[in-house]
């Protein structure tokens, strides 16, 4: 219960003297990373929505980045999985991680060739 | 006595029971446990989102356009304003909760009773957001046609604003009545009608040259097709067969019904969530006051209940991400 807690974020790189300390920061961190998001949905720059890497705009491989980071910092400092053994962490993470990929990449992939289909073949839904 | 007392001879050795190789309480493991499996639910529901859209790619509602109301802002534009300030309120919610988990490891029990009550508060604030949020996507702007197959047809004028229905529908008197109790003996009650029929609007459309007709389907550079106004009235005239105004779990105004169900679904039950939190969160609240954790002498209990609260700020993030900003 009253385990020491990690202090350091960005692998060492910014320490906070205290836990509080170390909750405010992070909190920061959160918001400025939600701030660029609605800047960026809401202006959506032309070099952003017209490129696309891996079949993906490349506003929304940034959309899924920073919310994986939020996520990360999330889950390692207000749920301190950053105390934890490293045995809790990986048997939370990496199930969850390996499952929920598999999942979306199977779903996607069946959704796209479904829509293919409906374009391509005789089955339309344009009446 | 000696022969009936059960002994394995493991007491104190590894595979005795009462280690914890984890290094954490079973309550604290379970949680862990049930958010793993919560998780996987909602990334479920994300995934037949993502199926569903990826199945409508070429016709799927830009959120931005759906979302564009902010409360006492009345006909301004504010696309992703609200549910950001929706994000923050839980973000911040969340920073009071993890700082009434620390005050807790201190066993500071006032500041525990102010961050968890803070903590509440955010939560009913989110939860009020959201209900709001749910009365304006029901409820609806411009209102639109369904075609025959359940495609939506909204209405522009020639420099490429939405037109409301109800700002060029002919008032057909008599087109069409609400059946009533006093009308006939036989009497069934029947479903809300729209403010307009589709005749009305039919009328309206044909009597006037401005307006033109926008269809699902994005063109190449992302944006909904715009039909020219032959096109448009071929359009209404051949396909169109009912009035759409707001969205339901069948009819949709600002494109597929899927959206809208997935919209209902994945957010009512984050709402959920975070409704049944809050109500976590009182109890502990309750709890604290009380003295309950002060004389068990852990506040381990808040961080149970604090690993939950932060669990449902995460999936927002994710709901935020793949509704609002993808």
């Amino acid at each position: 219960m009253a385990h020491e807690h990690k202090l350091a974020i960005f692998k060492g790189s910014l320490k906070f003297k205290s836990n509080i300390q170390k909750i405010w920061g992070v909190f920061i961190l959160l918001s400025i990373v939600t701030v660029v998001e609605v800047a960026l949905g809401i202006v959506k720059p032309e070099f952003l929505t017209g490129t696309k890497f891996l079949a993906m705009k490349l506003l929304n491989w940034i959309f899924i980045i920073l919310t994986l980071v939020k996520a990360y910092y999330i889950t390692w400092d207000f749920m301190h999985m950053r105390d934890e053994k490293s045995s809790l962490r990986r048997a939370v993470i990496w199930t969850a991680v390996f499952l929920i990929c598999y999942l979306v990449l199977i779903l996607l992939i069946e959704g796209d060739y479904i829509y293919e289909v409906y374009r391509n073949n005789y089955i339309k839904f344009n009446f | 006595m000696e022969a009936t007392v059960v002994k394995t001879g493991t007491e104190g050795k590894t595979w005795g029971g009462g280690n914890r190789p984890l290094r954490a309480s079973y309550g604290k493991l379970m949680m862990w446990f049930f958010i793993v499996s919560d998780a996987l639910t909602f990334s479920g529901f994300l995934a037949s989102y993502g199926f569903s859209r990826f199945k409508f790619i070429d016709a799927w509602p830009i959120a931005d356009e759906v979302f564009t109301h902010f409360p006492f802002l009345h006909g301004v534009e504010a696309p992703m304003y609200y549910v950001a300030l929706m994000t923050f309120i839980l973000i911040f919610s969340s920073v009071t909760m993890v700082l009434a988990v620390d005050a807790g490891h201190k066993m500071q029990k006032n500041k525990v009773i102010l961050y968890m009550f803070l903590t509440i508060l955010g939560g009913i604030a989110f939860v009020g957001s959201q209900a709001w949020e749910w009365a304006t996507f029901i409820k609806g702007d411009y209102g639109a046609v369904e075609t025959k197959g359940g495609r939506i047809l909204q209405f522009l004028n020639t420099e490429g604003e939405r037109v409301a229905i109800a700002d060029f529908a002919t008032n057909i008197p008599g087109a069409r009545e609400s059946h009533a109790e006093s009308n006939g003996v036989w009497y069934k009650q029947e479903a809300t009608q729209t403010t307009y029929t589709f005749e009305e609007v039919k009328a309206g459309f044909l009597a006037n040259d401005e307006i033109l007709i926008r269809t699902q389907y994005l063109n190449e550079a992302g944006e909904p097709t715009v039909l020219s106004r032959e096109e448009s009235i071929n359009k209404l005239t051949n396909d169109g067969a009912l009035v759409v105004e707001g969205a339901n779990l069948r009819h949709n105004e600002y494109g597929h019904p899927l959206f809208a169900d997935f919209f209902f679904f994945i957010t009512g039950f984050h709402g959920f969530h975070v409704f049944s939190g809050v109500i976590i969160n009182i109890i502990i609240f309750f709890n604290v006051i009380l003295g309950t954790y002060e004389r068990r002498g852990s506040y381990e209990m808040v961080e149970k209940v604090g690993l939950y609260w932060h669990f449902v700020d995460l999936v927002w993030v994710f709901v935020f991400t793949f509704f609002y900003l993808v």
